[in-house]
């Protein structure tokens, strides 16, 4: 019933968004100089609301008793541990690649927190603002071991499928035709519809994210009877993502991730947090933790804002240890800068 | 109207005119005064609503208009009824939408038409097994959700085996997950016109059948119409095939590579759609059916019977043209129905106007113009099978004396 509720929010998604866009904005917590703003929105109703996918293990899924956990839920958690220290203040809304945007230009959600692809067309056109990039990703090709498929090369004349509303299908229509390589699409709105679609046959190739193909596989009774081909046809930089025009929620959202990043770089754990903010005398750890200055009054929340996250979430070394290693992802670019990464945090001052 | 009236009598035939005082109490002013007010306050609503969103989408930056219908689509379609590929535009891109909608839709109601009054009359069967077969169809197709079952569908035909073992029943016929592949031959101008030899065969046919039939009223002869209707919708274009040079390759699918290549072929998402959408509706058409055929009374049967006709001549020459009148009406509902039920489409995964225009606002942002654009699509379909069903009641219609 998942699916037919999801159609039904996906089919109105528009309708809702223009609905929304018709009403004034004082009513719906829209930002306007002056005005209420998404964060006061968020402070008034004393609870989050994040946008993320609706179940891609590793980033977002809900467990056995209905807690969602994943790293794209870890950064919904982490903001309302910097609002309220109380990681639970989150209510979830999954979306489908294709109903995100207009859940969040219609102010359904906050924010999204769901393996979106930074791109010019969605920071501008689409009205929105990206917050970071919380995981460096590139588009990859799976397909059943007992295919023979060595190389995306040898797809030609297959049928692929994919998911719609994604830089994802307008990727596979670049390479194909970059490339000389016909191939048929099938393309289906739902991620479960989708991988049921790939792993019953009806497609040669599935393409998404490496990120969502390991997290996919992983998820397969039998993994090791489907292949993620080497080739990576595309950049695709995830992060959060928040209206344009919401400065001071982008800001937050922006030094949390940083935070996480800073944390990792100062070895600062969510073990051992606590007793950095007490005894740590670097100086960067002191203004990060709270203890001295006012970096959170800043971003107008407690100055103890990223010491509540850290124990909540832990650093981002932590986050992606704890959700994505054990879908088979490496750091890989995601490692520190330090590491030889791309991760890398400006100084907190 | 009025000033062409000939009789004077129509002409003052109404109340006697007074003109309108400028008094509350005059009913004729009060009901201006009212109109007025009504339109000014719909009309400030339309006004207030249109420069809010306006403005929201100018502060939310929001790219507005209908410009992006010009730019490249970048989009992967699977089946297409003209050429498409991904370097055409977003316009292209939701016509191919539009026409995928038709072919589903107009395929669809051709075939549950014809389902459903075939049901529709075996409910009414004198033969138990079969009447109970059918009131079994009606209940359990009617109680089930549509999406549910074209969900089954889809998922049954995706447990068919791959291309490489794929089911042979008829030589040159493969039934695989990849959907049903058919022989077909290379199609050429010369096969365009033959096409086209036939419909002009067919309207041939249709005025010739006419003018016998007149003929027959007059002097009570019955003629045979179907050698000349032969000659026109079978041997004409027969002859124009011929006469350029009755070109005939065959096409018969072969499986190269990962697929099959040649031949025609109808895609698992089409056939799961059209089948869900042509069964379900069939259980609903079979009622109207049934309750129109009912609704003929029982006495033409058998004043017919007693004239020796035969039951099913019966209905086919005299129940069914009178049932018809009860029939058509519901009917039209069922159809926009169907069309509009199609929008399920995408569920599994086949690209109709809904699935091409979500994904044309979810790459552009442009939410409100793919709904509009959604919206008037459905309904142009919708009013036009309206107008339609409308026209043809309004021929079967009794005309009564
Ligand atoms: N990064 C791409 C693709 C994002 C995407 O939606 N990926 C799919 C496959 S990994 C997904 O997350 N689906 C989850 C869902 O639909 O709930 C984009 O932003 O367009």
């Amino acid at each position: 019933m998942k699916a037919l509720r999801l159609s039904v929010t996906r089919a109105l998604g528009g309708v809702a968004l223009a609905a929304s866009l018709a009403a004034p904005l004082a009513a719906q917590q829209a930002p306007a100089a002056g005005t209420a703003t998404t964060l006061d929105a968020i402070r008034a109703r004393g609870s989050l609301i994040c946008g993320v996918n609706t179940g891609l293990a590793g980033f977002a899924q809900p467990d056995s008793q209905g807690v969602w956990r994943g790293f794209d839920v870890d950064y919904c958690r982490a903001v309302a541990a910097a609002l309220w220290n109380d990681a639970s203040r989150v209510r979830y809304v999954p979306t489908t690649a294709q109903n995100r945007f207009t859940a969040l230009q219609s102010g359904e959600v906050d924010m999204l927190s769901r393996n979106t692809t930074w791109t010019l067309s969605r920071d501008t056109s689409l009205g929105f603002d990206f917050t970071g990039i919380n995981f460096y990703d590139g588009q990859g090709f799976m397909v059943k071991a007992s295919a023979g498929v060595r190389t995306a090369r040898d797809l030609n004349g297959a049928t692929i499928c994919v998911q719609p509303g994604t830089t994802t299908e307008q990727n596979l229509t670049d390479w194909a035709r970059a490339n000389r390589i016909q191939f048929t699409p099938v393309v289906i709105e739902q991620l479960n519809d989708v991988v049921q679609a790939y792993v019953s046959g009806r497609c040669d190739a599935y393409t998404t994210d490496v990120s969502g193909l390991a997290s996919t596989r992983s998820a397969q009774a039998r993994p090791q009877e489907h292949v993620i081909l080497p080739d990576v046809i595309s950049k695709e930089p995830l992060g959060p993502l928040v209206r344009h025009g919401d400065q001071r929620f982008a800001d937050l959202l922006r030094w949390i991730h940083y935070g996480l990043i800073g944390a990792e770089e100062l070895g600062i754990t969510a073990a051992n947090v606590a007793q950095a903010a007490a005894s740590d005398q670097r100086p960067e750890v002191q203004r990060m933790l709270g203890r001295t200055g006012d970096l959170g009054r800043m971003l107008t929340v407690d100055n103890a804002w990223l010491l509540n996250v850290i124990r909540t979430v832990g650093n981002y070394g932590e986050v992606f240890e704890r959700n994505l290693v054990p879908i088979g992802l490496q750091r890989g670019p995601n490692a520190l800068w330090t590491n030889g990464g791309l991760q890398y945090s400006p100084p907190f001052r | 109207m009025s000033s062409s009236t000939a009789d004077p009598r129509l002409a003052s035939a109404g109340p006697p005119r007074r003109p309108i005082r400028l008094s509350w109490s005059d009913e004729r002013l009060r009901a201006i005064v009212w109109q007025i007010l009504v339109v000014g306050i719909v009309g400030s609503i339309v006004w207030w609503l249109w420069s809010n969103t306006v403005h929201n989408l100018e502060v939310r930056r929001i790219a507005t208009g209908f410009g992006f219908l010009q730019r490249e689509a970048g989009l992967p379609i699977g089946e297409s009824l003209i050429d498409y590929d991904p370097t055409h535009s977003y316009l292209r891109a939701l016509t191919v939408g539009v026409l995928n909608t038709l072919k589903v839709a107009v395929v669809g109601v051709i075939l549950a038409t014809i389902l459903g009054t075939l049901i529709g009359i075996a409910k009414l069967s004198k033969n138990w097994l079969v009447s109970k077969l059918a009131s079994f169809y009606i209940e359990v197709i009617r109680d089930l959700p549509l999406l549910l079952q074209l969900l089954f569908w889809y998922t049954i035909l995706q447990g068919l085996p791959g291309p490489r073992q794929a089911l042979n029943p008829v030589d040159g016929v493969f039934l695989s997950n990849r959907g049903m592949k058919l022989p077909w031959i290379e199609w050429l101008p010369a096969h365009n016109w033959a096409l086209l030899a036939m419909v002009a065969g067919a309207v041939g046919t249709w005025a010739y059948a006419r003018a016998m039939r007149a003929k027959q009223y007059a002097d009570g002869q019955p003629r045979k119409i179907w050698p000349a209707g032969l000659a026109l919708m079978v041997g004409l274009p027969l002859v124009v095939w011929a006469a350029h040079g009755a070109p005939f390759t065959p096409d018969i699918p072969a499986l190269r590579g990962f697929n099959f290549r040649g031949g025609i072929s109808i895609s698992p998402e089409y056939f799961a759609l059209l089948l869900g959408l042509v069964t379900y509706t069939a259980g609903f058409i079979a009622e109207i059916v049934r309750a129109g055929i009912q609704a003929v009374n029982q006495g033409q049967w058998e004043a017919a019977e007693a004239l020796g006709m035969r039951r099913a001549e019966i209905l086919k020459r005299i129940v069914l043209p009178q049932a018809l009148r009860v029939i058509v009406p519901p009917m039209t509902s069922q159809y926009l129905n169907l069309t509009k039920n199609s929008s399920l489409a995408v569920a599994i995964g086949y690209q109709d106007i809904v699935s091409i225009a979500n994904t044309t606002l979810n790459q552009t942002g442009q939410a409100i113009e793919g709904i509009a654009i959604i919206m008037l699509v459905y309904l142009s379909i919708s009013l036009s099978i309206s107008l339609f069903m409308n026209w043809y009641n309004a021929r079967i219609a009794l005309v009564e004396r």
